[in-house]
Order: structure tokens, then C-alpha cells, then sequence
């Protein structure tokens, strides 16, 4: 029931790349969701050029006005043209989460590398101490922090590097456990390999893959807890044009000028869509997700 | 007798990426008449699992039903709802996997288990339940079933819950039972136990049995008739005895002689080459790549299943030639050692798991937990090959991470050559670690999934001797080469290879570092018997070659006896006998020795094993006393709980530790 691939493939690490992005495009859920991640990835990079108008011109003749052949999505309550602030309002939370989301896994994956290693007394106090961080409600430990230090990127970057790298230190410290039991593990020490070695040769190459899918998904809870505090008036400060402080902004118009709120949440609701279906497929492709295996 | 499942012209098979469909399955026809037992045998992947589970209409995930008919009892399976399904699956037709631990709920009484196999396939009303759970349990010869009711699965070993398993399947009076590998896994006399339980069983309540089995031994004690399938498809069929032993199929045949026998010293014949994969059979016989006698039409027609003369049905053109091709059934001598210098030596080791409790701890005591290992002294010379045998958790393996470092013992001391050597990995000189090298028992896990042929290799080389460049790759392709590999294998990742080229990279690492001791932990376990003879067939000519020194671990004596010039059996830890291979395998020897040889199942339908003592399982050894004394059958009364037996030699070299008298131990 081995599977055994007909071509003795070159099996440098490049090549496993491509292989699995191959894979990941191969799926119905990799190609949807890498064609959206994709998509705004190149919205946010050219939009400054082409979006058809100011974001922060307000005509006070154009307040609430419907989606027309000018305003292809409407204007606010300013006046401002929607699809300008759409284009350009998911810039900030791409910038800051992906800043934030390689530091969040970084970290939380070398700390839950680390204590899944060293096990004993210091993982098990240690990893209690993990548990009551994420048993209080994320939003308002970031909001003591924000509310404290100010709400510049400077700030929210930091913030939300530490508090998703939480979660990311019990990931890690479980794939390491599982990966720690195997003899593989056994052989390389048996043989006389350093304790660096063991870990960067044997371990970190098995652990990467769940990381890669983690990193995945903490991106996409990332954004909705930028937009969330964007929403609450604690993310990037007006009149930048942001997808969750857009929201809060229509939201009081929304039974009578729906269209403000309707290009953020699809906006917003897309990239958290795709980026989940790119990590579905991900996990797959690297074999991960155990229930979806292969017939046979 | 009427047919009760019927199996007709089933193929079952699956998409590929590429989207061909691929059959698993190739028109199969089977019938099974009530009462009858029937044996399926073939190597991994041949479909005999796939063939079971589509007689109760069930397809793994992505297999689909191609062509053909499954009736059980009358009514067509494959037709049939899933609520009808559900109420012939488990009762009329009951299924007992490999692993029951597994298919037993954890957190489930055995008595509520038993009692929702009753509810749902029984007409018994509820409040008999009780009493009939504790009736099926008795059944199987659950010692104190009132107890067991009350008990939950992890509490009972692996042969008590496949017992329980068995009960569950009998609580909806099945008039067929599918076993799917139900022993594989088990220690032998376990093994013995339940398959002496499923004969009587059956006899008793006329039940048909589906045995799907790679042990053929297994099949030979409980089959009356064999169906030997490759490749999806059955080549053989007949009666037990002409099956095993006069095969007129060439693959049979092959499997047959690839199984190393109790009572023969020769390594088993290998057969070479691995089956196809699901669907990439061609046009003609599908074993003709690995088939002796070969010929031209072989290639090119498929051959169909026909009557052969002496009974039963054969899928070959030259069953008449296989018949006489018979001779050949015993390959090389092992190379035996004859020498003198001690290469490792192992005095008074004991390793134990147990640490001290906080308590115990504070008052600076001990534990008083008897050790998992103890007071072993052996010592095994230069290009010798010692055999470590006995059941799970006689410590063998432990015996093995203790001598490569990985454990340290808790007291005695490692010799390797003249330098004693310090517990621990860490503490050990690189020259000293190269000297001893581990092989694994799953070379799934022992390999990692990431690294290619050449970096596992290249590991050792860079390590040991610091080798860098062409010449790295250059002595990897020639150690890929020993282990008959060829270099293409290199840059190949472990799940682009077969089980058995796995194992084979597994021991090319090993013999990478030029050691001259390699601790071998079950090596052939996880590997069909055909890929073991080559496995074993192997270490053999690297022990002719390099004059390496082996420690050997197994649980199947035959495989021991094979490679082994002389033998330690354990018990819980502690040595009951050692001694030449020949002289442990035959005349005087320890109770427990015999117990092990007894429930060794040979494939043979007319070996019988002896069921001496019971397959219970102890998890500790007994404080004082002999290891042994409450299982041993030969019991001779206090003094086996209270002396420590003394050590006895009949011949030189062989000595066993009990405390009847070597007369007496001769005496049956």
C-alpha cells in the first residue's frame, strides 16, 4: 500500500516546495484560496495607483449617494468614494499582520520547541502559566496593552505578535512531543549527535510543516483581531481608510445605504476566507490532516 | 451444507490522481459454507483484508464496487440499506479486528460494552443482559468474568481484550465471524490460546470463519481450506493440507519457503521482487516478474483459476511443473561463529523505570519497585550472534537501549571489547558509540520522513569519519550497494520506498559506522515474511563479510534460531536459560523455554502446539523467588516463591536457572 513514485525524483528541498504548492493548487480549496490571498496581496501592492479617486476627499453633495456608473460602490457619509477606501483599506492590516504573523510563529514555535524538549517540572509550570494567558478573552488583553501604550504600528505589531504566539507555543510543544517519541529521534542520539543537530537535522524539519499550517491560520485570526480593534477605534486612526473602522463607520446607515458596509465585509471576508482555504489545502498537501488520506 | 456467504465475480477498486481507475479487487468468486473456515493468506497489499470487509459490504473510504455480487446468508449486501446493513453487521455477521485494544471504547465498563452488543443484535430481553454478558465472557475463557464486567479496556492485556472482542462478536450468535489478522501482534502463547479458543468456539456452534491472515501457521491451525491471493486476485485454493503441503501454485510455494521453520537451521529461500501495484498487473500473470519458472505465454496471457488435480483450484499455466519444481525448499547455512574473544559483555545489569516517589524521595530511600531488568551477566564474543527471546515486557529491548546508552542502567556494568563503557550516550567517546550501532523494529520510524537515502547515510559518515564531497556520496553508493540497493536509491525519501528497501537503508545506516556490534530490535517485525527472508538473508552475508558481532531481539523463535548461535531466554527481566542454540531449542531446558516452543504455530496443518501455561500477563516481577512462578506449569511448590533459583549446567556453555533438577527437567 506504499505509495512509490514511478520517477526517482531529485529531492532537493526546492523540489518538495514546488511539489507542494503543486498539490495545494491541485485542490479545489488550494485554488480558490491561494487565487484570493493572491488577488488582494496585488490589490494591496498597486492600489495607491489605481484607485480612481482621493480616499480622503469628501464632497458633502455626494453623502450616501448609491452605487452608479462614478461611484461603482456608492459613497459614505462623507461623501468619500467606498471602492477607493475598499482598495486601499486592507494595506494596514496586511502590513501589520504580516509582520506580525512570521514574529508570532517565531517565537511561539522556538519557545514550544524548546519546553516540549526539555519536559520535566519547567514545561508542566510553565505551560500552566500558557494556559491562564488563554483562558482571558484575547480582546481585552490587547486592549490593556493598546490603551497603555498607544495605537501606532509600532504598538500593534508587538502586541499582536506576543498574544498570537501564545497559542503557538502549545502547537509546537505537542508536534515536538509527537515527533520526539520516534526512533528516528532514538538513532541520531544513539549515534553520538550533538543536541543542536538532533534538534535543526531530525526535529525542526518534521515540526516545520505544522508550524507552516499554524502560521496559516493565526494570519487569518490575526486580521479579524486587527479589524476588530479597528472597529473598536483602537487600530489605525481615521481618516485612513481601514476595512473594520469602515464598518463601524456605515454600520449606523446600513438599513438605508447598505453599501458602505457590504464592500469591507466582502473584502474582509474574503481574504480570512481564502486564507483559510489555503491553509485547509496546505495542511493536506503535507500530509497532516490524517482524516483526508489518500484511498489505499 | 448450504452456502452462506457467496461471494461472485467481486472487483473492487479506486480513482487514481491520474484518474485510471485502479483495481484492488479482480473478479473474485467465493463461497463459504456454514460451518466452514476459511483461510486467507497473501502478502500486504494482495487484498485479502479488502476481500473480508467486502463480504459484510463494506468498502475503505475511496474504494468503490466495480462489478459483482457479495450474498451473505441470501441476501445481496451491496443492495441492501444501511439500516439492514447495520442490523446484519454485528449480529448474523460479526467482524473481530487486529487491533481490539483500539476498537474497544476507553472509557466504556467491558460489561457496558457487552451490553450494547447485546442490546443492539440480541432478542434477549434487557434484564438478561447481565447475566449473559458474564455467560459470553466465561465463553471465552476470561478468567473471573464477574470481575472483567467491571473493568475497563486498558485494564486488561492485549489477549484479555481480544478476548472481550471475541465475546462482543458472539453476543449476536454470528453465523459467520471475519477475522481480520485477530493475533497479529500478540506474544505466541497468547497467540496459541485464542486460536485454540476460535477453533472450539466454531466446532461448537457451527460457525463459518473468514481468517485473513500473512501467518500461515495461524491459518494451518485453523482452517480447513486456504485461499492464497496476489495482486487482487486468488491463485490458489484447496484444502489446508494441499495448500501447505503440496502447493501447486509458484507463489505459494515461494511463501512457503520463506518462512523460517523451527526445525530446520537453514535461512528461508527469500522470494525476491515485490508484488504490482493496485492496477499496474499487465496483460499476464501478475506473479510472472517474480516467478522461477517463467515462461513466454506467462507474459502475455493471464492465466485462469482451474481445477487442479489433486483438489482445489490453481491460477497457473504450470502447476503441473511448480509441483515438481518442489526440491528447493531450504536455502543457504548461516554462518556460524567459532572463536573465542569476548566482544561485549554485559555484567550483572539491571535497568528499572520506577523512580522514587516524593515521599520516598524526601526520606532519601529508594524505591522498593523490584527493577524491570535485573542481575543479567552474559557475555557475547567477537562475530558471535546472540538471540534474545521471550514475550512483551520480558525487557529485552530495554536490555538493548541499556547497552547502546540510551537508558542508563540503574547497575552492572557494559564491556565492549576491553573498555568498559560509561551509561549514557553523553558520556561516551564517539569511537565507543561508532563500535555499537542500533537498527530499529520499524524502519517507518526509524527513518526520518524528511531526510533522503544519502542524507541518512551521509549521517554517520560525516559523524564517525568526517567524510565530505565525492567521497561521502561515493561510500554511500557503496554502502547502499551491501545492502543490495542500488545508487539511483539515493536520492530517494523513505516513503518513495518499499517496507522492506526501508529496512534495508535502516541497516545500511547501521553498517555506514563500520560497527562491530549491531543491536537488531525486532528487524523483521513489521515486515511480510517474504521481505524478512531477504532481511535475514542479508544480515547473514554482512555477518560473513564484516565478522560482526549481533544481539539479536526477537519474540518469533524460529526467526532467532535462523540467525543465533546461542540463545538467552527471559523472563520479566531476568535470564531463566542460556546456552547454544541447538541446546536451548532441544533437550533439557527451562519450563518457561518450553512454554515459548510449545505455542509456536508451525505451517503445518498437522503440528500441534501445546498450551502449557496460561497467556496471562504479568506488568510486574515477583519481589522474591523465581520470575516465573506463577505461571510456570511445573511448579514445584513454596520454594519457587521464596529462593531464587539456582543456576544449573547441563553441557558446557548451556546453563538454566530453576529449581527442578536438570534429571527431572529431561524427564518429558
Amino acid at each position: 500500500m506504499t505509495k512509490i513514485a514511478t520517477t526517482p525524483a531529485e529531492n532537493t528541498r526546492l523540489q518538495r516546495s514546488l511539489g507542494v504548492l503543486r498539490d495545494v493548487m491541485a485542490r479545489p480549496s488550494g485554488t480558490i484560496g491561494l487565487t484570493l490571498v493572491a488577488c488582494h496581496l496585488i490589490l494591496a501592492i498597486i492600489s495607491p495607483w489605481i484607485v480612481p479617486y482621493d480616499y480622503k476627499a469628501m464632497d458633502s453633495l455626494l453623502m450616501l449617494k448609491g452605487p452608479s456608473g462614478a461611484h461603482w460602490l456608492g459613497t459614505d457619509h462623507l461623501g468619500r468614494d467606498v471602492l477607493t477606501r475598499v482598495l486601499l483599506g486592507g494595506r494596514e492590516a496586511l502590513l501589520v499582520t504580516g509582520i506580525a504573523t512570521p514574529i508570532a510563529v517565531i517565537w511561539g514555535g522556538l519557545l514550544g520547541i524548546f519546553f516540549g524538549l526539555v519536559g520535566g517540572r519547567l514545561d508542566e509550570v510553565f505551560m500552566r502559566v500558557v494556559d491562564a494567558f488563554l483562558s482571558l478573552p484575547w480582546i481585552l488583553k490587547m486592549l490593556v496593552l493598546i490603551v497603555t501604550f498607544g495605537t501606532g504600528i509600532e504598538v500593534l505589531i508587538p502586541t499582536l505578535a506576543f498574544f498570537y504566539g501564545i497559542p503557538v507555543i502549545r502547537i509546537a510543544r505537542a508536534a515536538t512531543h509527537d515527533v520526539v517519541a520516534r526512533d528516528f529521534i532514538s538513532a541520531a542520539r544513539a549515534r553520538g549527535h550533538g543536541r543542536i543537530t538532533v534538534i535543526s537535522r531530525e526535529l525542526l524539519p518534521n515540526v516545520l510543516d505544522t508550524l507552516m499550517v499554524e502560521g496559516a491560520m493565526r494570519w487569518s485570526w490575526m486580521l479579524l483581531a486587527f479589524s476588530s480593534l479597528s472597529f473598536l477605534g483602537f487600530g489605525v486612526s481615521p481618516p485612513k481608510p481601514d476595512w473594520g473602522l469602515m464598518i463601524a463607520d456605515a454600520r449606523g446607515f446600513m438599513s438605508f445605504a447598505p453599501w458602505g458596509v457590504l464592500g469591507p465585509v466582502i473584502a474582509l471576508s474574503s481574504l480570512i476566507i481564502g486564507i483559510n482555504l489555503t491553509a485547509d489545502a496546505l495542511a493536506k498537501a503535507l500530509g497532516i490532516d490524517r482524516a483526508q488520506k489518500a484511498p489505499v | 451444507m448450504s452456502t452462506l456467504i457467496d461471494i461472485r465475480d467481486i472487483s473492487v477498486g479506486f480513482v487514481g490522481r491520474d484518474g485510471r481507475t485502479r483495481e484492488v479487487l479482480r473478479n473474485i468468486d467465493l463461497a463459504v459454507d456454514s460451518g466452514e473456515c476459511v483461510g486467507l493468506v497473501g502478502e500486504s497489499g494482495s487484498g485479502k483484508s479488502t476481500l473480508a470487509l467486502a463480504a459484510m459490504g463494506y468498502l475503505k473510504r475511496g474504494l468503490r464496487l466495480l462489478n459483482g455480487s457479495a450474498t451473505f446468508n441470501g441476501t445481496d449486501i451491496f443492495a441492501q440499506s444501511r439500516q439492514e446493513l447495520e442490523r446484519i453487521r454485528g449480529g448474523q455477521l460479526a467482524l473481530i479486528p487486529q487491533n481490539s485494544g483500539q476498537s474497544l471504547t476507553p472509557t466504556m465498563r467491558i460489561g457496558a460494552q457487552l451490553h450494547e452488543a447485546l442490546r443492539l443484535h440480541s432478542a434477549l430481553p434487557a434484564d438478561h443482559h447481565a447475566t449473559k454478558a458474564i455467560e459470553l465472557l466465561g465463553h471465552v475463557r476470561l478468567p473471573d468474568p464477574k470481575a472483567i464486567v467491571t473493568r475497563f479496556p486498558h485494564e486488561l492485556s492485549g489477549g484479555q481484550q481480544q478476548r472481550v472482542a471475541i465475546a462482543m462478536a458472539l453476543a449476536g450468535e454470528p453465523k459467520a465471524l471475519l477475522l481480520d489478522e485477530p493475533t497479529t501482534g500478540l506474544d505466541v502463547t497468547t497467540q496459541a490460546h485464542i486460536l485454540e479458543l476460535l477453533r472450539d468456539i466454531a466446532a461448537e456452534r457451527g460457525m463459518a470463519m473468514v481468517y485473513v491472515s500473512h501467518d500461515l501457521g495461524a491459518i494451518a491451525r485453523v482452517c480447513t481450506r486456504v485461499v492464497v491471493m496476489y495482486a487482487g486476485e486468488i491463485v490458489l485454493e484447496g484444502s489446508t493440507r494441499h495448500v501447505l503441503k503440496s502447493p501447486t501454485h509458484p507463489y505459494a510455494q515461494g511463501l512457503l519457503a520463506s518462512i523460517p521453520k523451527l526445525d530446520c537451521a537453514a535461512l528461508p529461500i527469500a522470494l525476491d521482487g515485490r508484488p504490482p501495484a493496485p492496477g499496474d498487473a499487465g496483460a499476464g500473470c501478475a506473479f510472472a516478474d517474480r516467478c522461477a519458472i517463467v515462461q513466454d505465454r506467462c507474459r502475455s496471457v493471464r492465466p485462469q483459476l482451474a481445477p487442479s488435480e489433486i483438489g482445489g483450484t490453481v491460477r497457473c499455466f504450470l502447476a503441473e511443473e511448480a509441483k515438481r519444481q518442489k526440491g528447493r525448499t531450504t536455502g543457504a547455512a548461516p554462518v556460524r561463529y567459532s572463536g573465542d574473544d569476548t566482544m561485549l559483555d554485559l555484567d550483572g545489569l539491571s535497568i528499572s523505570y520506577a523512580k522514587p516517589r516524593l515521599l520516598e524521595q524526601m526520606l532519601g530511600r529508594g524505591t522498593n519497585v523490584p527493577p524491570t531488568v535485573d542481575d543479567i551477566s552474559i557475555s557475547v564474543g567477537k562475530g558471535e550472534t546472540l538471540g534474545l527471546v521471550g514475550e512483551s515486557g520480558s525487557g529485552k529491548s530495554t536490555i538493548l537501549k541499556a547497552i547502546a546508552g540510551l537508558l542508563p542502567p540503574a547497575g552492572g556494568a557494559v564491556t565492549a571489547g576491553d573498555q568498559p563503557l560509561p551509561h549514557t550516550v553523553e558520556q561516551r567517546h564517539p569511537s565507543q558509540l561508532r563500535q555499537i550501532q542500533l537498527i530499529f523494529q520499524n524502519p517507518d520510524d526509524s527513518l526520518n520522513p524528511r531526510h533522503t537515502v544519502s542524507d541518512i547515510l551521509e549521517q554517520p559518515l560525516k559523524l564517525y569519519f568526517g567524510l565530505s564531497g565525492n567521497k561521502l556520496r561515493a561510500r554511500s553508493a557503496e554502502i547502499l550497494e551491501r545492502v543490495r540497493l542500488g545508487a539511483h536509491y539515493l536520492d530517494r525519501l523513505p516513503n518513495q520506498l518499499s517496507g522492506g528497501e526501508k529496512q534495508r537503508v535502516a541497516i545500511a545506516r547501521a553498517f555506514a559506522a563500520g560497527p562491530e556490534i549491531v543491536l537488531c530490535d525486532e528487524v523483521t517485525s513489521a515486515l511480510d515474511v517474504s521481505v524478512q527472508a531477504a532481511i535475514l538473508d542479508l544480515l547473514n552475508d554482512l555477518k560473513k563479510t564484516q565478522g560482526t558481532t549481533y544481539i539479536f531481539v526477537s519474540h518469533d523463535l524460529a526467526v532467532v534460531r535462523v540467525l543465533s548461535d546461542r540463545v538467552a531466554v527471559l523472563y520479566q527481566g531476568r535470564l531463566c536459560e542460556i546456552g547454544q542454540t541447538h541446546q536451548v531449542f532441544g533437550g533439557e531446558s527451562h519450563p518457561y523455554t518450553k512454554v515459548l516452543l510449545g505455542a509456536v504455530l508451525e505451517p503445518d496443518p498437522d503440528a500441534e502446539p501445546t498450551l502449557a501455561a496460561d497467556d496471562v500477563v504479568e506488568r510486574a516481577p515477583p519481589e522474591r523467588g523465581c520470575p516465573f512462578q506463577r505461571r510456570c506449569p511445573r511448579r514445584l511448590g513454596a520454594i519457587c516463591d521464596t529462593d531464587a533459583p539456582p543456576w544449573q549446567s547441563p553441557a558446557t556453555g548451556h546453563a538454566i536457572r530453576c529449581h527442578i533438577s536438570l534429571e527431572d527437567l529431561n524427564a518429558d
